[in-house]
């Protein structure tokens, strides 16, 4: 009986891969165990063992293949006697029939389908952006290699510039965000710390205090709540403290909010938290531009400043501007579409739901205009105020929790500002008020989805 | 490491020892009036006196040089005196005024002043033991040859977040000083009550720190200790363990129960140890200078803290703007 070998995911978020190397060939037995392959990810390698012993009877995909989708049959395993064409043959067939089905197979770990967030959906196209001069050349680059460029060249402007963080040097990150930057600035300026989140914040704040430029990386920021103390009452409050003699000039990063079935302890989304602290600046970005141009500001600032990113972002693809200094400045949101029936206001990776349904709101002849925040404190609320004049309609967008959310905020600022221009309550569509459940269903169920927020414009549009 | 003792007879000079008589007496007059404004409403929320320590700052100031940093908690009148900087400023911050160090928004636990290399002014108890530490790595990266006080108390010696500025101040050889004032109590509970071993110095041996334990009533000692560690520091041989003995004449916080130690114990301190008459025997017993003389010094300190707390009381309130600035940069 012939068996399969599949595509294997290394992560939750893996949807796709190289085969780097095949450490067998065809007509090789192999046990359990056996080292049989190398795959690789832009955020990882790793060697795959065979589950099943066997002969390779067959090997489908060649080594140095890029982009193999994850469940992808990769090689089949016969048994002795075998026809190992035609075991491949069979095994190629019932692949794609069960594909078809949509049964068989397990599910490829990613977190939602095309109408959720975390597929790597095609980039869609960035808005005009009035900060980029006419004729700037576009490159199309990744939210992670957008981060890494980012901190780079602010490494190489200024000599008081590092990074320290879990894993950020030797490792290259355990996101991969900071690939490369070891080699090119040396173990003095990216510095693996231990594990040792309070201690490190602190140490870092300090040295901030002491006239460096720390970039600190949390692994997640789920890690930094045993920071807390640090962030909150050292780096966000010195400076007012001291009277303003002191600044604290230490940029806070790393991915914040749900990533893939890593359930409640690691998917908290810290949007609202940070948000709340006068002294902080707070960024969430959703574009690689956006990424990008923010963490320079971020870098350059005396501000400490939390920058939070997100797991399932930093593959996705979007096109940055080449300029030779591209800082966007904090507190300005970015208008993705314009539109006249509804303001959506989202930041982070709500976003990637917010767009997909003014895409459809749009099929139905509902201009929706999509409002990105890009950071949260400062926030462009004057933005919001005057879309909503505009469309008196607004329903905000985040997967983080409901009370005292982001979205809570704006809903009290268009009460105050824009009370007689609101044609229907403001909707907060947010992740569901529950501790995140680890099952896959559940998971997905607990985040917000384009369903909801198409639901809640209907509601607010009385449609 | 037996603690160490210099009670006999000093071979200091009559400069260094005038010098610290007068730094101790100055910071024990300081913080006197600070109660006494206090008691009068003048100061207000927490406000933790340093009587009975005075040896232990004005000991280290005398080892450090120029350009080296400091950093403590909330019981930090004294630091700051000793570090330099000006008592008009610190009281006037006691009483959130214009004139204080932090313009009035800091108060008695956050004052701070880059002139004088002073970080703080810590009100979260041991926080600003990365925070030193983090100030070393600056040096460090720096390579200014600076070293960093790091003050903390018995009760800080017991958070977490201490061993692990340790291990990292240990693994990359920073240049920072630990300084363990155990005064015995942390706030009501005493060492015997809180730490399962006593004997703070001991704490980053696991960590291969190397400390000693002083007799921080004595000033000498303490110079003596502090000129040990801020050469291992200085020489890249990384953190220093020093943990101070010595003792709290008051209470904790202005609010104190007094009901956790005898006053007989207090007493009998302030009659045996005292770091200030210790340093006026020396001086007297050295002929280095007569009852007359002294009296000179006591006078003319007087006269320093009472120009400061006349400014504390004269300084204007903060404007009301002033809520507003200082949050970003």
């Amino acid at each position: 009986m012939a068996t399969e070998i599949l595509m294997p995911a290394l992560s939750p978020t893996m949807e796709e891969g190289t085969l780097a190397k095949w450490n067998v060939k065809e007509g090789d037995s192999v046990s359990a165990g056996d080292v049989i392959a190398e795959i690789e990810t832009d955020k990882a390698t790793m060697e795959f063992e065979a589950a099943d012993e066997g002969i390779v009877g067959k090997i489908l995909v060649a080594e140095g293949s890029e982009g193999v989708k994850v469940n992808t049959p990769i090689a089949v395993l016969v048994e002795e006697g075998e026809s190992a064409d035609e075991a491949a043959a069979s095994v190629e067939k019932a692949h794609a029939s069960t594909h078809e089905q949509g049964a068989g197979h397990p599910a490829p770990a990613k977190v939602a389908d095309e109408a959720g967030p975390g597929g790597q959906a095609p980039a869609p196209s960035v808005p005009d952006d009035p900060e980029i001069p006419e004729g700037t050349k576009m490159r199309e680059m990744t939210v992670r290699e957008a981060l890494r460029d980012a901190m780079a060249e602010e490494m190489r402007a200024d000599e008081n510039v590092f990074l320290m963080g879990e894993e950020v040097a030797e490792y290259q990150g355990a996101y991969k965000v900071s690939q490369g930057l070891l080699d090119e600035f040396g173990p003095k300026r990216v510095v693996d710390t231990p594990i040792t989140e309070h201690g490190f914040t602190g140490l870092a704040t300090g040295a901030a205090m002491g006239g460096l430029r720390p970039i600190v990386e949390f692994m997640t920021f789920n890690f930094a709540m045993q920071a807390m103390d640090q962030i909150i009452n050292t780096a966000a409050k010195t400076r007012y403290m001291s009277g303003g003699q002191m600044s604290v000039p230490v940029v806070f990063r790393g991915a914040s909010g749900a990533a893939a079935r890593v359930a409640a302890q690691h998917s908290q989304d810290y949007a609202a938290w940070y948000a709340h602290i006068p002294g902080l600046h707070v960024a969430m970005p959703y574009s690689a531009a956006d990424a990008k141009g923010l963490l320079k500001t971020a870098i350059r600032g005396d501000t400490p400043v939390i920058f939070l990113e997100n797991e399932l972002l930093y593959g996705h693809s979007f096109e940055v501007p080449e300029l030779d200094d591209y800082a966007i400045p904090f507190g300005k949101a970015r208008i993705w579409r314009e539109g006249n029936d509804v303001t959506l206001v989202s930041f982070g990776i709500g976003m990637e739901y917010t767009l997909k349904a003014a895409e459809k709101l749009a099929e139905d002849g509902v201009s929706a205009e999509v409002i990105d925040l890009r950071t949260l404190r400062p926030m462009d609320t004057a933005a919001v105020i005057k879309s909503v004049k505009k469309t008196n309609r607004c329903v905000t967008v985040e997967e983080g929790w409901p009370v005292g959310s982001i979205g809570n905020h704006i809903s009290a600022v268009l009460m105050q500002e824009a009370f007689d221009w609101l044609d229907a309550p403001v909707i907060n569509v947010t992740g569901k008020d529950v501790p995140m459940p680890y099952a896959a269903n559940l998971e997905k169920h607990a985040l917000t989805s384009v369903e909801e927020v198409l639901e809640a414009v209907k509601q607010v549009t009385y449609r | 490491m037996a603690t160490a003792k210099s009670r006999k007879k000093s071979n200091t000079s009559k400069e260094d020892l005038l010098h610290h008589y007068r730094e101790m007496l100055l910071i024990r007059r300081f913080e006197e009036k600070a109660g006494q404004l206090y008691g009068m409403g003048l100061i207000g929320g927490f406000c933790h006196l340093y009587i009975g320590q005075e040896a232990v700052v004005v000991g280290l100031e005398a080892a450090a040089e120029e350009g080296d940093k400091r950093v403590t908690s909330y019981r930090d009148h004294g630091h700051m005196l000793a570090a330099g900087m000006d008592p008009k400023g610190v009281m006037a911050e006691l009483t959130g005024r214009e004139g204080g160090y932090s313009k009035g928004k800091g108060g008695s636990m956050h004052m701070f002043s880059v002139e004088k290399h002073f970080y703080g002014g810590h009100g979260i108890v041991a926080a600003q033991v990365p925070i030193g530490t983090g100030l070393a790595f600056a040096d460090k990266y720096n390579e200014n040859g600076r070293v960093t006080f790091t003050y903390f108390g018995d009760g800080a010696v017991n958070q977490g977040q201490v061993y692990e500025a340790f291990n990292m101040a240990s693994l990359w050889d920073l240049p920072v000083i630990y300084v363990i004032e155990n005064n015995q109590y942390a706030m009501g509970t005493s060492v015997s009550r809180s730490s399962s071993t006593p004997e703070f110095f001991t704490r980053g041996e696991a960590l291969g720190i190397p400390g000693e334990a002083v007799d921080g009533m004595d000033v000498l000692a303490v110079k003596e200790a502090g000129e040990r560690a801020v050469a291992h520091a200085r020489a890249g041989k990384g953190p220093y363990i020093l943990e101070m003995k010595t003792y709290r004449y008051r209470g904790h916080s202005m609010s104190d129960p007094a009901k956790y130690r005898t006053r007989e114990e207090v007493q009998k301190v302030r009659e045996t140890q005292d770091a200030i008459e210790h340093v006026r025997e020396l001086l007297l017993q050295g002929k280095h200078a007569d009852e007359d003389e002294l009296k000179a010094i006591d006078k003319e300190i007087k006269a320093v803290v009472n120009e400061a707390a006349e400014f504390a009381r004269e300084s204007p309130e903060p404007a009301l703007d002033e809520l507003w600035t200082d949050i970003y940069a």
